[in-house]
């Protein structure tokens, strides 16, 4: 492995150094005690070295479980409100593989070492080693890794065979900058292609402005035409009250064209009222399927100029 | 048609309330209040009236001890991707690449990854302890990291799993949620060969250190013994100020070109040992699942990327057939950026872009290049290209190898589409 001999490389001319010269700032940092180390040195290596000693069972895990990991997990760890912690074992190499601790690690002693640390959640390294064994083994007693009755403990945890334990390799470039790539481009310049070149993915449309609202919030805002110098009371009523992030005017989005919407109600002596009503009670049907949800938040005099506004044609003009 | 309201370049973002066509005929009305006068006689007094601040003593000197940025760029800020992650804790918030210049991201934008929070260190209590396969293992204090031999180096740090919301489809709408989990920043610390060193190493036994964080998750990662002889830091500042809390205050590790996780925040302990540890975020996590079920582990190295980041997703062209600047950001893993090309065409044809100053190892690297926009349709593609010779590749070819769910490692050149309307929008080919 050429990445060992590299380090091997460096080893050579760093012990030459470190034999030959003292540097001047060897005072600095002091040397930690061995009772000060193990309380800090708390990781878990795969054949079991940093395990403390201790023992749980998958009954005394359950009731660890029940108390400390349920509410976010769920009853059998199924639950995906955070992340699941069991299921999915056989699911890696199918279209929607299913991470989980039970399918994906190699090694249970990482599951023992991550809860350890990092477990409850809110509350983590307050478990005792105990609690730890216990609650490990009821983890994957949920993914049928061992039976009802295991106890786990020093020497058995590093013992089992998880089912991804051959799951992994380091056969790939990534592991060092000499590393050789997967994938090799090239750095065509001319007639690179001569298919046409067709746009296979794109983000529906409106799907941005109901996910991150209104975007435009995202860029710098000077160059932009400060709507309040130009706009009629109404745009600036419709922009204040978040109608703009599914309404364009001219244009679909996730709701009709404004524009549209009054050449639809020109001649209706009643939509100004039918109108604001459906704003605020939320309509669907009128337009597609795409209903749009209760605006209750606009407060009526706001909704009336809003809407005289539309029906005048959503347009802007100089005051 | 000038109007004093246009955004330098030319470009702003996506007009909430009207497309393209109108927009103009906003933009018209914005020349004044004033009317059709100041239409027709552009650059009046109307335009380039006095205005107040030119006529009042302004705020004293230290009115913001600490700066801020001015009121008017307040929605600069870094974003959370809705939806991505269940917990606001374990979380990553973007930086907003399409609103930065250069190759220096503001320390407040920086993106940031947490796994459990964000926690506030007390630097005068906050330790680092150095144990394993030592002569001296050793309990640095901050006052005696920051004395050590000093280095400052400008790298990139970029989360492994960045655009890796894209590997299906298009996924998201602009640049700072398709590419804004990659940062550029001067580090200042200290070799950690050089702490290394002073510990006494055991060269001979020692392959791989743990490094270990002092926040909730105490996140653990394995680093290869290599890579921290050659070039990993000890770090406590960033961009001439020490860390943000945000960043691993008061000390962080940085891996240069390795994935963003390995650079352990808020780190607290390195242990030296003889095997890898198989943390979670090692296996069950920031591990590149194949399509045959098999993991590719300990993919450390982050290859060579870039994005154009003006145009890009969100933004709208106003004006066709006037110049536009393209320009984006080009990074490597393996060493310096040796050239970029980019591509309004899909990928037919390709030009070479200018290079700015500074081309560094393991950073970012500004390119740009002049355009006229035809207002034609148009679709706007970077490649770059390392000092390895190792030439970005296309999403296409990235799937044929790897599929769909490998979450990490996505670095395939980015699309923007340019529609006619001068929108411009995520979309993959
Ligand atoms: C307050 C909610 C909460 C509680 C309580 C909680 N967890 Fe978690 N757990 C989480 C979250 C959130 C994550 C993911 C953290 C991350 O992604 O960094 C997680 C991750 C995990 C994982 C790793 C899952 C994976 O796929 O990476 C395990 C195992 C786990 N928890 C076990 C436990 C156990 C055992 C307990 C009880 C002792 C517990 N958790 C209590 C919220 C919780
Ligand atoms: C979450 C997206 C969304 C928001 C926010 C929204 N709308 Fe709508 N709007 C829609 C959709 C979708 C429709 C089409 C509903 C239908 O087919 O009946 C619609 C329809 C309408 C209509 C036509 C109703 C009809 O019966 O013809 C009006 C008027 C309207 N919206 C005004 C508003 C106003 C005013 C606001 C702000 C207070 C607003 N909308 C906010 C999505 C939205």
């Amino acid at each position: 492995m050429c990445r060992l001999d590299a380090a091997l490389a460096i080893a050579v001319l760093l012990g030459t150094s470190v034999s030959t010269a003292a540097t001047p700032w060897q005072t600095f940092g002091t040397a930690a005690s061995p009772e000060q180390i193990s309380s800090w040195d708390i990781d878990v290596l795969p054949d079991g070295q940093g395990l403390p000693s201790g023992r749980g069972s998958v009954a005394e895990g359950e009731i660890v479980y029940e108390a400390q990991c349920a509410s976010c997990h769920g009853t059998f760890g199924e639950s995906t409100d955070y992340i699941a912690i069991a299921g999915g074992v056989g699911s890696l190499a199918s279209s929607a593989p299913q991470r989980t601790v039970g399918s994906k690690l190699n090694y249970a002693t990482t599951l023992w070492d991550y809860i350890y640390r990092a477990m409850p959640f809110n509350n983590s390294k307050t478990l005792s080693a105990n609690d730890v064994y216990a609650v490990t083994a009821y983890v994957l007693s949920l993914n049928d890794i061992v039976p009802g009755d295991a106890i786990l403990d020093q020497t058995t945890l590093p013992k089992i065979v998880m089912p991804n334990r051959d799951g992994y390799n380091n056969a790939h470039g990534f592991t060092a900058i000499e590393g050789r790539p997967d994938v090799e481009n090239i750095a065509c310049m001319s007639e690179c292609t001569t298919a046409n070149v067709v746009v296979q993915s794109h983000l529906p449309d409106g799907f941005a402005e109901q996910m991150y609202g209104d975007l435009s919030s995202h860029f710098r805002t000077f160059g932009k035409p400060p709507v309040s110098e130009v706009a009629d009371e109404g745009l600036k009523m419709a922009q204040k009250n978040g109608c703009l992030a599914c309404h364009a005017i001219d244009t679909a989005r996730v709701g009709p064209p404004l524009a549209a919407v009054a050449t639809r109600y020109a001649d209706d002596t009643s939509a100004e009222t039918v109108l604001a009503t459906r704003v605020q009670t939320g309509s669907t049907g009128n337009w597609g399927a795409v209903p749009m949800p209760p605006q209750r938040h606009v407060d009526d005099e706001d909704l009336a100029t809003i809407i005289h506004w539309i029906l005048a044609g959503a347009r802007s003009h100089e005051k | 048609m000038t109007s004093p309201k246009q955004a330098p370049g030319r470009i702003v973002a996506a007009p909430t309330a009207v497309q393209a066509p109108s927009r103009r005929r906003f933009l018209l009305g914005a020349a004044g209040t004033a009317s059709a006068a100041a239409l027709s006689a552009k650059a009046t007094a109307g335009d380039l009236a006095v205005p107040a601040w030119s006529r009042v003593l302004g705020q004293p000197v230290a009115a913001n001890p600490y700066g801020l940025p001015s009121p008017f760029e307040a929605n600069i800020i870094r974003r959370q991707s809705p939806g991505l992650t269940r917990t606001n804790e374990s979380s990553i918030a973007f930086a907003p690449l399409q609103n930065l210049f250069g190759v220096i991201t503001p320390n407040g934008l920086h993106f940031e990854r947490d796994h459990a929070g964000r926690p506030e260190i007390d630097p005068q209590q906050h330790r680092l302890l150095i144990h394993g396969l030592v002569g001296q293992p050793k309990i640095y204090a901050m006052d005696d990291v920051m004395r050590l031999p000093s280095v400052s180096r400008i790298h990139f740090l970029e989360c492994g799993a960045n655009t890796g919301m894209e590997w299906g489809n298009v996924a998201v709408p602009t640049v700072q949620f398709t590419h804004g989990m990659v940062s550029g920043a001067e580090y200042t610390g200290v070799l950690l060969s050089t702490v290394l060193e002073d510990v006494g190493i055991d060269l001979k036994r020692a392959r791989y250190i743990l490094a270990e964080g002092a926040d909730g998750a105490s996140l653990t990662r394995t680093i290869p013994i290599a890579m921290a002889l050659d070039d990993a830091l000890l770090v406590y500042g960033q961009n001439g100020e020490m860390l943000r809390p945000e960043n691993g205050y008061p000390l962080r590790l940085i891996v240069p070109g390795v994935q963003g996780v390995s650079s352990v925040k808020w780190l607290r302990r390195l242990e030296i040992g003889d095997q890898p540890w198989h943390t979670r975020e090692e296996t069950l996590h920031y591990s590149d699942l194949m399509p045959d079920g098999s993991s590719r582990q300990f993919t450390w190295i982050q290859e060579a990327k870039s994005v154009i980041t003006s145009p890009s997703g969100g933004m709208t062209l106003l004006d066709p057939g006037t110049y536009y600047e393209l320009t984006g950001l080009a990074w490597s893993g393996r060493g310096r950026i040796k050239r970029v090309d980019i591509s309004t065409d899909g990928g037919r044809t390709w030009r070479t872009a200018q290079l700015q100053d500074p081309v560094a190892s393991k950073a970012l690297t500004r390119f740009r290049a002049d355009w006229v926009w035809d207002g034609n349709p148009a679709l706007l593609q970077s490649r770059c290209v390392d000092e390895t010779g190792y030439v970005q590749p296309a999403l296409k070819q990235l799937r044929e190898v790897r599929g769909t769910r490998s979450i990490y490692h996505n670095n395939a050149i980015q699309t923007w589409q340019v529609l006619a309307s001068g929108e411009v929008r995520n979309v993959q080919t």
